[in-house]
């Protein structure tokens, strides 16, 4: 099936997310389309795939013009779409998620389509209990679920929004994997990321998006390099600093046990001296974010000694630890680090010591209006956080890190953002850190991993299986021990 | 304790749990698909007043259940609807709700205080009544006796082995998702608490023509309708378990009632009193024991949790994830 998009436009009031843009995406074919955060990818895929309504153009499948006005009528022509956030039902059943809207028979044909799901997993290579609940998943496998749902709905077009941000590189290749079968039995793929090497690998096409405009349409072979210099006016630079870690030690784990969840920590000892840039490695759930937890106060140690300088830690919680100068970034920007409904104003007065009972309005506005223009923060004061995008909400929480903190844990600092933003992040940290503090990050990201970090700890199955220097270390190592093979 | 003792006292627990099983499942599926319907305690009274004037009037029981149903349907959906179509907290509604129906249903039930009315009649089954122990106690009773104790599987039987009962669920869940699989949750969700609302109202009913037969002030089921909500969710939002509560507070009731009989000095308000109270306990001992397994033990089979744990994991579960929150399509932007 062929989708061809002619002029399509989108307003959201006055401003412009999408102007004038006109695609062909080709059956037995996958098309990436890539641009900086903002620059109206998902806009478009929203309209493709019947979310959002288009102001303006056409949408014509296989030459005929047809008007998508929701998601269950795009899914009746053919058209079906993966979010980034999977779309599902965490509390019920991988079975329920499965079966959920595909039939419309009075009682569950249980064993029918049971068979019906092993026959997909068989093909495509994905293990699934259709008993397990949901909730316990990884995203990854979460995406691969919601593909054969829309599969067994007849989709003939599969739309995935950043389907590998927060995944390991096992699932990726899985995923990869079987969009590459799809696309041969004579799917349209259309993949929207900001990871150049996944397009380069995966896509056949490729749509440059820049500020709400199409910038070029590509057919391979294309190259990174190539790429970047369509997405950004000029092609962002990755700065390379040397690391002279020599202060003294901030930050001691001796062997440190823990379990929460289904994560777990184990036997775990290392150390943070002054300037060191630490990255922590490993597929989800291996242990890093309860080391960060643990490291932030937020979650308790089974046994083990912390120790902050010289001190050992034996009351630790997260108020204390940050008067301390320990600062703790999480992942999930909305739900654990911004207070959605609050305004960035609201959010100035709450982080300022609380001396006085009622805030001095002109106070708070003139310091947010700083932090505004120091951070490149597009919005206002009377924002509220959760109408911010991605990039924006993350600059506005690293702004939030006080400037003498001494340990930073950051939970995946740059997930989501293009590499602009990404690289505007980093600069920041390293400015006004480096030299004082110690940085621990997570990331799912190799590159920036092994770009930022001078030393990194691998996480498998709840041990650190591996602490190098980053110079003694490259991409296949890493990934490898990432697979628990040292 | 005789046999036939024992008999009875398990004969009147399965007919005083009746009611408020009734109104559990109905309170299950509304909350379920994902509205609060705070209201009970206000629909089970006015319920019951409806539905014994109209019996009073008509001689009717059938449109007496009929009115009482009526009433419950009513007052969910206005509580739905203001929610779902305009916005209104379903918690704020709810409340304002309950007591008004309370205080109209004493208002206006008041001319019809201790007075009389049509009664449902006792409905032994032929053969099975005259089993040992099992014929006096389960197939000794009326019909709605037997209504509730089929309503028990056939709801849990909607809610996990059909497609109508697995969008329920999912409208409960996540109502976002629902509308990009086609499914039109606040439609959903309407319905049902329009469904639940009127077997709470049913519920009414029955107090006042079977169970606590007759109209007055304070009416007999005075203070149920908390008890349900409270029922639904120590039990998870599963209709099994908010029924074994059911049952529990029906023992409580009785045995209370027992006690009163042999402790004559002490005064019989405490007797009527404490059911409620030792309910909130009792609830609150088994959350307590049950502890955090129930979040824990799907995620990990492999950690061996005691046996008490494991039973108690049974009794409690989640919360649908939407309850209380309504969607709205605009709300996207």
């Amino acid at each position: 099936m062929q989708i061809e998009l002619r002029n399509i436009c989108k307003n959201f009031g006055s401003t412009s997310a999408n102007s004038d843009i006109s695609i062909i995406f080709k059956a037995a074919a996958i098309h990436g389309i890539v641009g900086e955060n903002g620059a109206g990818k998902s806009t478009l895929v929203k309209i493709i795939s019947g979310y959002t309504a288009k102001s303006g153009g056409d949408i014509l499948i296989d030459q005929t013009p047809v008007d998508l006005e929701n998601p269950s009528q795009a899914l009746q022509l053919g058209i079906g779409m993966l979010f980034q956030d999977p779309m599902d039902f965490p509390q019920l059943s991988v079975f329920d998620n499965y079966i959920l809207g595909l039939h419309r028979a009075f009682l569950l044909r249980r064993d029918f389509f049971r068979k019906q799901l092993t026959a997909w997993c068989k093909k495509l290579g994905f293990t699934f209990y259709p008993d397990d609940r949901l909730a316990t998943l990884s995203i990854a496998e979460r995406h691969q679920l919601e593909l054969i749902r829309l599969l067994s709905l007849g989709v003939q077009v599969l739309i995935l929004d950043e389907p590998t941000t927060g995944t390991s590189t096992v699932q990726k290749d899985i995923l990869f994997f079987a969009l590459q079968q799809l696309a041969e039995s004579g799917k349209t793929i259309i993949l929207v990321s900001h990871k150049l090497k996944d397009v380069e690998s995966l896509c056949t096409h490729v749509s440059v998006l820049r500020k709400g405009r199409l910038v070029c349409n590509m057919q391979r072979p294309f190259s990174q390099k190539q790429l970047l210099e369509h997405m950004f006016e000029e092609s962002p630079s990755t700065p390379r600093f040397s690391y002279s870690p020599s202060g003294s030690t901030i930050l001691e784990f001796k062997q440190v046990w823990g379990s929460k969840g289904r994560n777990r920590l184990i036997n775990c000892s290392m150390c943070a001296c002054q300037g060191d840039i630490i990255g922590l490695a490993g597929i989800q759930n291996s242990g890093q974010e309860l080391f960060l937890r643990i490291a932030a106060g937020l979650a308790k140690a089974d046994s083990g000694q912390i120790r902050l300088y010289d001190r050992r830690l034996h009351h630790f919680s997260y108020p204390y630890l940050k008067r301390q100068g320990v600062a703790f970034v999480p992942s999930a920007r909305l739900e654990e680090g911004l207070i959605s409904g609050l305004t960035i104003a609201e959010h100035t007065a709450l982080v300022q010591s609380p001396t006085r009972f009622i805030p001095s309005q002109p106070e708070i506005y003139s310091k947010t209006q700083g932090r505004l223009a120091t951070f490149d923060i597009r919005g206002f004061p009377d924002t509220s956080v959760e109408m911010l995008s991605g990039g924006n909400q993350q600059r506005l929480l690293f702004s939030f890190i006080p400037l003498n903190s001494i340990v930073l844990l950051l939970e995946n600092p740059t997930r989501g953002l293009d590499p602009a933003s990404a690289a505007y992040i980093w600069n920041h940290l390293l400015n006004a850190y480096q030299t004082n503090a110690c940085i621990i990050f997570s990331s799912w990201d190799l590159d920036e991993l092994l770009t930022y970090s001078n030393r990194l700890l691998v996480f498998f199955d709840g041990h650190i299986i591996k602490d190098v220097p980053t110079s003694q270390i490259d991409m296949v190592q890493l990934s490898r021990a990432m697979a628990g093979i040292t | 304790m005789n046999l036939t003792g024992l008999e009875s006292i398990f004969s009147s627990l399965v007919a005083g749990a009746t009611p408020i099983l009734i109104a559990a499942i109905g309170e299950t599926l509304t909350e379920k698909a994902g509205v609060i319907n705070l209201s009970l305690d206000g629909t089970i009274l006015l319920g019951a007043m409806i539905s014994f004037v109209t019996t009073y009037h008509t001689g009717s029981l059938g449109l007496g259940f009929f009115a009482g149903a009526l009433v419950g349907a009513g007052l969910a959906a206005i509580i739905a609807g203001l929610s779902l179509f305009f916005g209104a907290s379903q918690v704020a509604v709810g409340f304002v709700l309950t007591l008004l129906a309370r205080d109209l249903a004493y208002f206006f039930g008041s001319t019809y205080a201790r007075i009389s009315a049509p009664q449902i009649p006792p409905l032994p089954i032929p053969y099975l009544s005259n089993l040992p122990v099992v014929g006096p106690i389960f197939f000794n009773h009326n019909i709605l006796v037997y209504w509730g104790l089929i309503l028990i599987p056939l709801a849990t039987w909607f809610l996990y082995y059909t497609n109508a009962g697995l969008i329920l669920r999912a409208a409960g869940e996540n109502p976002k998702t629902c509308f990009s699989r086609g499914i039109n949750a606040r439609f959903q969700q309407l319905i049902y608490s329009i469904i639940g609302g009127s077997l709470v109202g049913f519920s009414g009913a029955a107090f006042a023509l079977c169970f606590k037969p007759g109209w007055g002030q304070p009416q007999g089921a005075e203070g149920t309708g908390w008890i349900v909500l409270a029922l639904v969710i120590f039990g998870g939002w599963h209709p099994v378990r908010a029924c074994l509560g059911a049952y529990l507070f029906a023992f409580l009731q009785i045995a209370s009632l027992h006690l009163q009989n042999q402790f004559e000095s002490v005064p019989a308000q405490v007797f009527q009193v404490a059911p409620f109270p030792l309910m909130i306990f009792s609830l609150l001992l088994v959350r307590l024991l049950e502890g955090d397994s129930h979040r824990n033990l799907s995620m990990s089979q492999t950690r061996s949790s005691g046996f008490w744990q494991k039973i108690f994991s049974y009794l409690t579960g989640p919360a649908p994830s939407a309850l209380g929150k309504p969607f709205s399509t605009e709300a996207d932007h």
